[in-house]
């Protein structure tokens, strides 16, 4: 089964290199562009084809690692079979 | 004092702490590899060395936090056994749960390297005995993410307990914006466990240990550990 884990921070907590490159498309003339937060997304194969399984799995990966529940947030989904 | 240095891939200061450590002790270090299910017997201090463990790869300390040594190193601090946790080591320890709160990019996007001065906040913990209270000591630093931050309950709590261990200041001990290196929370360097036995901070105590070489200030803490 493929799913996508997407980790991004917390609200609130500053993110010094989305503002970087927010800053750069500013320059580059992307104007209507208010505000940048960097993330990042892990592509993940897993082998299960129980989808309630590779939740639950998935989700003991982002808590134990893939994700600092400090200052980040995660969403799993769930993308179906490898075809 | 019989130490142990962790050793993870991608660290870069182990023998800096080694040399500390002999400075201060007058005795060798066990070197402990990261895939070792326990630490040597009788070990009084681990310390977490600074570098680029893993290539810093997901966050900076977040893969060697999980190594099976560190179940022994969290039963070690369990048991209030010493830990010392410098800069990339202060992310370990932190990703780890042995320390509260995460290290984030410094504010300013820049990998900081230059002299840094702090203020020892206390005298009474086993790290810090050789030093007097709100001595001005001046240590290297040298990081890109050590930019130290918590939930304001966290925050609040190390300053009510009294665990924030070194702060950043100027020459004059003055606290400050234009002096913190990184844009931590209350320009906090260094900070304590609840129980005073685990110390993480951004700091390189271990680089100040020869008069040719940055000065002899972080001698203290190695001596303090030791005595």
């Amino acid at each position: 089964m493929h799913a996508r884990i997407t980790v991004t921070l917390k609200a609130g907590i500053l993110d010094p290199q989305g503002k970087a490159i927010e800053g750069a498309l500013h320059a580059l003339g992307f104007s209507a562009i208010d505000s940048v937060r960097q993330g990042k997304m892990f592509d993940v194969v897993i082998a299960t084809g129980d989808r309630r399984h590779a939740e639950r799995q998935l989700r003991a990966a982002c808590e134990k690692l893939l994700a600092n529940l400090v200052v980040e947030d995660y969403a799993i989904e769930i993308l179906g079979d490898i075809t | 004092m019989r130490a142990a240095i962790v050793l993870f891939p991608g660290v870069n200061r182990e023998r800096d702490a080694a040399r500390a450590l002999r400075i201060a002790t007058g005795r060798e270090p066990e070197i402990v590899w990261h895939s070792e299910a326990r630490l040597p017997t009788g070990i009084d201090l681990v310390v977490l060395p600074g570098g680029f463990s893993y290539g810093d790869y997901l966050r900076c300390g977040a893969i060697a936090a999980r190594s099976p040594v560190m179940d022994a190193v969290r039963a070690h601090a369990g048991r209030g056994g010493r830990v010392l946790a410098i800069c990339n080591g202060f992310q370990v320890a932190c990703e780890a749960g042995l320390l509260p709160g995460v290290l984030m990019r410094n504010a300013d996007l820049h990998f900081v390297c230059r002299m840094q001065h702090l203020r020892v906040e206390r005298t009474d913990t086993p790290f810090t005995t050789a030093y007097d209270r709100g001595q001005i000591v001046q240590f290297c630093v040298a990081h890109g993410e050590g930019n130290y931050t918590a939930d304001e309950a966290t925050i609040e709590r190390l300053e009510g307990e009294g665990r924030v261990a070194l702060r950043y200041c100027g020459a004059e001990g003055d606290p400050g914006s234009g002096v913190n290196p990184n844009g931590s929370r209350n320009h906090i360097a260094g900070i304590y466990s609840e129980a005073l036995n685990v110390l993480g901070l951004m700091p390189h105590p271990e680089n100040a240990v020869d008069p040719l070489t940055g000065g002899t200030d972080g001698l203290g803490m190695f001596r303090s550990l030791a005595a």
